[in-house]
C-alpha cells in the first residue's frame, strides 16, 4: 500500500441531495469541516445525519451535490486510498468471529502495514490509551456496549486516520459511559492528529466537545454555528431541540396527531 | 411482477459479484490461508453426509435393479447400472445437493448476518472489498473440494450397490462379477462428466449463497429469509445445469 499522509484533512458538503424512493432523506445540504476540527452534526432520528456520513465513507452515493475530502470526491473510491477515513458505527460493527485484539489488528493486517511486532506494539498503545487492554483477548459478544464503542473506537485509531466518523457514539448508554465517550472523542487530538465529525443527538456530547455544531431537521441544515451560539439561539426551532420541555398537560404526539 | 424483478435482481448482482471476485484474482496468493480454511470448512461439514447418503444411493439403486431383474434375469447388469448412474448423475447430483443446504445455508447465513449488522460495510470502509476476502476464497475453496466430494460419493455409492448386490438374498451377485461389470462400461470419461457437472454445481451453489448473503436486506427475520431462498435457489439451478450439461456432455 502507498504511503498515506497522517496529516489530518478537510471536508466540504456541497448541496447535498439524497432520495430513497420518494422519501427525501436529504435536501441541498451545504457545510464544510476544517482540518483538524470536532464537528458535530445533530439532530432528531431520521433527520438524515447517518446517511449523510454515509456519503463520507462512499457507503452511499449522491443524488445530486458532492462531498469532497480535502479537494478530491469521497465517492471515488481512489479518494479513501489515498486519504485514511475511519468510520466508528453505531453499533460498532465489530468482527464477531474475531477477538478483539484480531478486530484492532484487521486493517494493518489486511493492507501489510507493519511487522508483527510493530503491529503488536500499535494495537497495544491504542487499546492503553482507551484503557481496554484487559479487553483484547475476548470475542465482542463478551463486552459491554461501552466497552464495544471504545473497542470501535480503537479500531478505527489503529488505522491512523485523517477522518475519523463517529455513528451515534454514545447512544445506548448510561450518562457516565457516555460522558466518557464523549471526553475519548474531544481528547483524541492530543495523541493523534485526526479531523473528527460526529453524528449524534446527545446535546451534551455536541455542547462539550464540538469546535462547531451543525443541525439536521428533516434533511435540510437548519443551523450552523458554535456550541455556545447554539445554546443561546433563540430559533424556535433549534430552541425546541436543545431544551425540549416535557409537557404532560400538553404532550407533542397530541398535537400531531 | 414483484417475483419477476427479483429473480432479475438476483441474477444480476450474482452476475456483477462473479465478475468482481474474478477481479480480485490477482490477489489470490494472499488469501489463500482463508482458501484452505473455507475448504475445511466445507469438507468438515459436508464429508460425512455426503459419505452415508451416496453409500445409500448405490445400495437402493442396486437392490431396485435387483428387484426389478429378478423377474427377467440378467442380474449382472447391475454393476453397470450402478456404475454409470453414480459417476454420471446421482454422485455430482446429491453432492452439489448437499452442499447447498449445508455450506450454502451456512455461508449465507454468515454472509447475512454480517451484512444485516455492519460488518461488511465496515470492510468496506476498511477498503477490504467483501468480494476478495468472503466470496473469491470461497469460490476457490469449492473448486478444490466438490472434485474430492464428489469422488468419495462415487466411490461409496459403487461400494454400497457392491455390499447389497453380494448379501440381499435374491440378488446374490458374485462380487467379482458386480465390479467386472461395472468396470466393463463406466470409463474415466464417465467420471470426469460428474466432476465436470460437480465443479459446476459447486460453484454456483457457492456464487448464490455468497450473493443471497450480500443482498440481505434488514433485520433477523431476514437472514431467515434469506438463507431460505439461498438453498431453494442453489438447488433448483442445479437441476437446471444437471439438463443443460447433461445434454452438452452426452
Amino acid at each position: 500500500m502507498a504511503e498515506t499522509s497522517t496529516t489530518p484533512v478537510g471536508v466540504e458538503v456541497k448541496n447535498l441531495s439524497k432520495s430513497f424512493g420518494q422519501q427525501v432523506v436529504i435536501e441541498d445540504v451545504s457545510f464544510d469541516v476544517k482540518p483538524g476540527e470536532i464537528f458535530v452534526l445533530m439532530g432528531p432520528s431520521g433527520a438524515g445525519k447517518s446517511v449523510l456520513l454515509r456519503h463520507l465513507v462512499n457507503l452511499e452515493k449522491p443524488d445530486a451535490g458532492q462531498v469532497l475530502i480535502d479537494g478530491k470526491d469521497a465517492a471515488d473510491p481512489a479518494t479513501h486510498k489515498a486519504i485514511r477515513t475511519a468510520l466508528v458505527f453505531q453499533a460498532g460493527a465489530l468482527f464477531n468471529s474475531m477477538s478483539v485484539f484480531d478486530n484492532l489488528a484487521f486493517y494493518p493486517r489486511e493492507h501489510r502495514l507493519y511487522n508483527k511486532s510493530t503491529l503488536r506494539d500499535k494495537v497495544e498503545r491504542v487499546l492503553k490509551i482507551l484503557h481496554i487492554e484487559d479487553t483484547a483477548k475476548k470475542l465482542p459478544a463478551e463486552l459491554s456496549g461501552g466497552m464495544r464503542k471504545r473497542v470501535a473506537i480503537a479500531r478505527a485509531l489503529v488505522m491512523e486516520p485523517q477522518l475519523l466518523l463517529y455513528d451515534e457514539p454514545t447512544s445506548e448508554l448510561d450518562p457516565v459511559t457516555a460522558a466518557n465517550i464523549s471526553e475519548i472523542i474531544g481528547t483524541l487530538k492530543e495523541e493523534f492528529s485526526v479531523t473528527s465529525i460526529a453524528v449524534s443527538h446527545d446535546r451534551d456530547l455536541a455542547l462539550g466537545i464540538a469546535d462547531r455544531v451543525g443541525l439536521l431537521m428533516n434533511g435540510k441544515l437548519i443551523a450552523l454555528a458554535t456550541p455556545e451560539e447554539l445554546a443561546a439561539s433563540t430559533d424556535p426551532q433549534v430552541a425546541e431541540f436543545m431544551s425540549p420541555k416535557i409537557d404532560i398537560q400538553d404532550p407533542r404526539f397530541r398535537k400531531i396527531s | 411482477m414483484n417475483t419477476a424483478r427479483n429473480i432479475l435482481e438476483a441474477i444480476g448482482s450474482s452476475l456483477v459479484l462473479l465478475l468482481r471476485s474474478i477481479g480480485y484474482l490477482p490477489s489470490l496468493p494472499r488469501q489463500l490461508g482463508r482458501v484452505f480454511d473455507y475448504a475445511f470448512h466445507i469438507g468438515y461439514l459436508t464429508f460425512p453426509i455426503v459419505a452415508i447418503l451416496s453409500f445409500f444411493l448405490g445400495a437402493v439403486l442396486a437392490l431396485q435393479t435387483g428387484y426389478s431383474m429378478n423377474f427377467a434375469g440378467g442380474q449382472e447388469l447391475i454393476g453397470r447400472i450402478v456404475g454409470l448412474a453414480v459417476a454420471r448423475e446421482l454422485a455430482p447430483l446429491i453432492t452439489a445437493f448437499l452442499l447447498a443446504g449445508r455450506v450454502g445455508s451456512s455461508i449465507t447465513a454468515e454472509i447475512a448476518s454480517m451484512t444485516v449488522y455492519q460488518e461488511v460495510d465496515a470492510l468496506r470502509t476498511m477498503q477490504t472489498p467483501p468480494e476478495r476476502i468472503l466470496v473469491m476464497p470461497r469460490l476457490i475453496a469449492i473448486l478444490f473440494m466438490m472434485p474430492v466430494l464428489t469422488i468419495v460419493a462415487v466411490l461409496l455409492g459403487w461400494f454400497g450397490g457392491g455390499v447389497v448386490a453380494q448379501h440381499v438374498e435374491f440378488i446374490g451377485l458374485d462380487p467379482n462379477v458386480y465390479w467386472a461389470n461395472l468396470k466393463s462400461v463406466t470409463e474415466f470419461k464417465d467420471v470426469m462428466n460428474g466432476l465436470i457437472k460437480a465443479e459446476v454445481f459447486g460453484f454456483f451453489v457457492v456464487l448464490i449463497a455468497c450473493n443471497q448473503g450480500l443482498i440481505t436486506r434488514g433485520g433477523p427475520r431476514e437472514i431467515g429469509f434469506s438463507v431460505t431462498r439461498s438453498v431453494v435457489t442453489g438447488m433448483f439451478l442445479v437441476l437446471l445445469l444437471d439438463y443443460v450439461l447433461t445434454r452438452i456432455l452426452m
